[in-house]
């Protein structure tokens, strides 16, 4: 059996470690919470009891980027804070997952002006993109299940690699 | 050492009423006797060249509500010298405002406050139909109101809610989420919107209750004041936080007056100013209710004086939901508001009508306003200059934690960094209005 | 009430105009409000007689505006100081023409504390230079933006990335 992606010979004792990984990774999600705006505030009712994200695995915010799997950017970005976003990025250990929240975080929102990003796609690959402006807590909970089905199929090993290195390289043109 | 098995500790430990007992060198076994009077002498310690420590709070740390940074010098847990930075959150509201109609604004005023968003609309609005010189309908003036004090109890309970949490207390964050997101469900089913309202129009408001609205409120209403007393039961006479809060964070009334203070931080401090007492508006002369004011300016008082200013939004609802009189929701001016879509559809008129109000917009007269509003945070101030045309000019927002966090500096240096957090929660600082 | 705070603002008319002379350029009373068109030599002495004599204790805000586009200016660009009184409950407004050529004005912070940041925006945004001001630097723009937004001429889109977080010496040591 070939892996698609990494074409690598798999055989079914590591199909099955694989799976296994994978179930692991997806079932235990533990977010950090980069919100800097309202969308912080729909996020904080996500993790309430109404809505309830620990259904999911994803009960354990860190803030701490060294103990976190996926950053959830929530709330625009502007380029005072790109920086800082980028380093924290590049903090979070592999495997790492970016989900994009927020309007203002997918594509600057209705911030098209001097001081937003428009878009964190600009410097970080994203993986999940929520639209709203701020989304339902439901829809957060929809993205969370679609990155988990999204791990449910990626490789083990060196996922998303080519694309990873495109993106930074953008980012490092942009900056002079 | 003192051996093993004549050793007993009640010849070292002096009981009540009992005179310490004296020891000699030999107890010690040539070290310093601790009765002696040079005790301390001896052992100071020599100076070691200790280094100050330089760390940043920010500006993504879960105990800052808002993006900013608080860089401190700091020797041991005190802090030395303090210095701010802000502006983690600038998305330029006042240049983009340049460009669009008056109209076009409302959203942009949600994401100021974004924990009050209702309020910023109606202060805004306000702004713009006291320049147009628009009179708006009594029922969208009482409605109006309502809003804006529901959205006064939700903004106190995040506030609260996160500076509680901040020093330690997590039950009440919950308590008081569980009883906002009940008040969430009833702006909800009004707007449409969980978060960000954009309710208002210049005129009046978007459009009317709807059906069984207002008993909703009152069934809801009933909840919040067991949430309230369940916080205060946790909190108000809990030793822990009486220590982390009484006295931290202190500021005279004349300081918080020179450094631009409004609002329930300012009211803490002993000031009585309240825009909705001293300059009052919409009707607020009218209704029977109090201001709280604290004594000593501390985080304490800052806390309790936005619990007890719940209870007086509670207070204002039931008297004016009571009171809503009936009638349309916006005002009947041709150059301010749309034409209802039956018509636009049927008459020739009401189309151009359509047409122009949408692609020039809303047109006052060219002039300057300043005009203010009490929002949970403070005074909340709009200066919109308008040139005649149907984009604002300029328009200047006063926000109310912009004034607070100047301060930040002088409140928490000489203190210990744990205070900071507490601080900085009973300021309730949103970076959306902060930076704009 | 509106009737008492105009015959308040008639009394400070007055006072201002007798006291003040060729200072007071032009007296506004639209909407209710007023407003003293001051002349920038003149507006440290008109602002610190309005706290002592008259009670003005609070600097509400301060905005500067680029005029370029009005119909008529008297300057390119003009500061305006949002006062108000505590004890006698009325608000009144200055204005100061600031010519571009010229962008020098006396501070306020030995007035009023709140004139600190009020006047480090006002700096970013127009680039006006508030003489004596303890640290007159960017406040809400990040450390390497080249550039006064607010004025017409800046356009809106032009964002500029930043490549670092800024060094905070200069806001540590500010004295109290």
């Amino acid at each position: 059996m070939i892996n698609p992606v990494t074409k690598d010979e798999t055989g079914i004792i590591t199909t099955r470690l694989d799976d296994m990984v994978r179930w692991g990774r997806k079932n235990s999600l533990w977010p950090l919470p980069f919100g800097t705006a309202c969308c912080a505030i729909e996020f904080m009712g996500v993790v309430s009891s109404d809505f309830d994200i620990s259904r999911f695995g994803a009960e354990l915010v860190r803030f701490s980027p060294r103990q976190s799997d996926v950053i959830l950017v929530a709330g625009t970005i502007n380029y005072k804070l790109a920086p800082v976003l980028k380093r924290i990025y590049d903090q979070v250990p592999e495997p790492k997952y970016v989900i994009s929240m927020g309007a203002c975080a997918c594509s600057g929102g209705f911030y098209d002006n001097y001081a937003t990003v428009q878009g964190i796609e600009q410097f970080i690959p994203v993986d999940v993109f929520i639209p709203g402006c701020p989304p339902r807590p439901e829809a957060i909970l929809d993205a969370i299940l679609k990155l988990q089905e999204r791990i449910a199929k990626e490789p083990v090993t060196k996922r998303g690699v080519p694309r990873r290195h495109e993106v930074v390289d953008k980012f490092r043109d942009n900056q002079d | 050492m003192a051996d093993p098995k004549t050793f007993n500790i009640e010849d070292f430990v002096p009981r009540d009423g009992q005179e310490r007992p004296r020891y000699s060198a030999k107890d010690f076994d040539g070290d310093v006797d601790p009765s002696r009077d040079d005790f301390n002498e001896g052992l100071t310690l020599p100076d070691i060249n200790t280094q100050p420590m330089f760390i940043n709070i920010g500006p993504t740390h879960p105990a800052t509500h808002g993006t900013f940074r608080v860089y401190c010098q700091l020797d041991g847990e005190t802090v030395e010298k303090a210095g701010v930075d802000i502006g983690y959150l600038h998305r330029g509201f006042e240049k983009i405002v340049e460009i669009k109609q008056y109209n076009q604004v409302i959203p942009y005023t949600d994401r100021l406050n974004y924990c009050s968003g209702l309020t910023n609309n109606v202060g805004y609005c306000k702004a713009v139909e006291r320049m147009m010189g628009l009179e708006v309908p009594p029922r969208a003036i009482m409605i109006r109101v309502i809003i804006m004090e529901i959205q006064r109890i939700m903004d106190h309970m995040i506030c609260c809610g996160a500076n509680i949490v901040d020093i330690g207390a997590l039950t009440n964050f919950w308590y008081f989420f569980n009883a906002r997101e009940k008040l969430n469900d009833l702006l909800e089913a009004l707007t449409g919107a969980r978060l960000t309202y954009s309710y208002t129009r210049v005129g009046g408001l978007a459009w009317d209750l709807p059906d069984g609205w207002r008993d909703n409120v009152k069934t809801v209403l009933k909840g919040i004041p067991k949430a309230i007393a369940d916080v205060r039961g946790l909190t108000q006479k809990n030793r822990i936080f009486q220590d982390r809060t009484r006295g931290v964070g202190v500021i005279s009334q004349e300081d918080a007056m020179s450094f631009g203070w409004t609002g329930p931080t300012l009211r803490a401090t002993g000031a009585d100013l309240d825009l909705r007492k001293v300059q009052p508006y919409y009707g607020y002369e009218n209704f029977d209710f109090d201001i709280p004011v604290g004594v000593n300016g501390d985080v304490f008082d800052r806390i309790l004086c936005r619990i007890e200013e719940m209870d007086e939004s509670l207070k204002i609802i039931h008297q004016a939901i009571d009171m809503i009189p009936d009638g349309p929701v916006i005002v009947d001016d041709k150059n301010v508001v749309l034409p209802p879509k039956q018509k636009v559809h049927t008459s020739m008129e009401a189309l151009i009508n359509h047409f122009k109000l949408v692609i020039e917009g809303v047109k006052p007269a060219p002039g300057r306003i300043y005009d203010a509003i009490e929002t949970p945070n403070g005074e909340l101030g709009f200066y919109i200059i308008s040139d005649g045309s149907g984009h604002p000019y300029r328009i200047k927002v006063r926000p109310p934690c912009f004034y607070a966090m100047n301060t930040l500096k002088f409140l928490i240096e000489g203190g210990m960094v744990a205070d900071i957090v507490a601080i900085l929660g009973g300021l309730n600082v949103i970076a959306g209005e902060l930076d704009r | 009430m509106a009737d008492k705070q105009s015959t308040q603002h008639d009394a400070i008319v007055t006072a201002l105009k007798s006291r003040f002379g060729e200072g007071i350029i032009d007296v506004d009373r639209a909407f209710g409000d007023c407003t003293f068109v001051v002349s920038k030599s003149a507006v440290h002495d008109v602002l610190a007689h309005l706290k002592d004599d008259h009670g003005f204790n609070m600097l509400m805000d301060m905005a500067g505006v680029d005029c370029m586009n009005l119909p008529s200016y008297r300057e390119r660009f003009e500061l305006n100081y949002m006062l108000y009184s505590v004890p006698n409950n009325v608000r009144v407004r200055v204005e100061v023409p600031v010519p571009e050529l010229d962008m020098d004005v006396p501070t306020a912070t030995d007035l009023w504390k709140s004139a600190n940041w009020a006047e480090r925006e006002a700096f970013e945004m127009f680039g006006f230079n508030f003489v004596g001001h303890p640290c007159l630097k960017r406040l809400l723009t990040h450390h390497e933006f080249k550039g006064h937004p607010l004025r017409k001429d800046y356009p809106v889109m032009a964002g500029q990335w930043c490549s670092s977080t800024s060094d905070m010496t200069e806001e540590l040591n500010e004295p109290k």
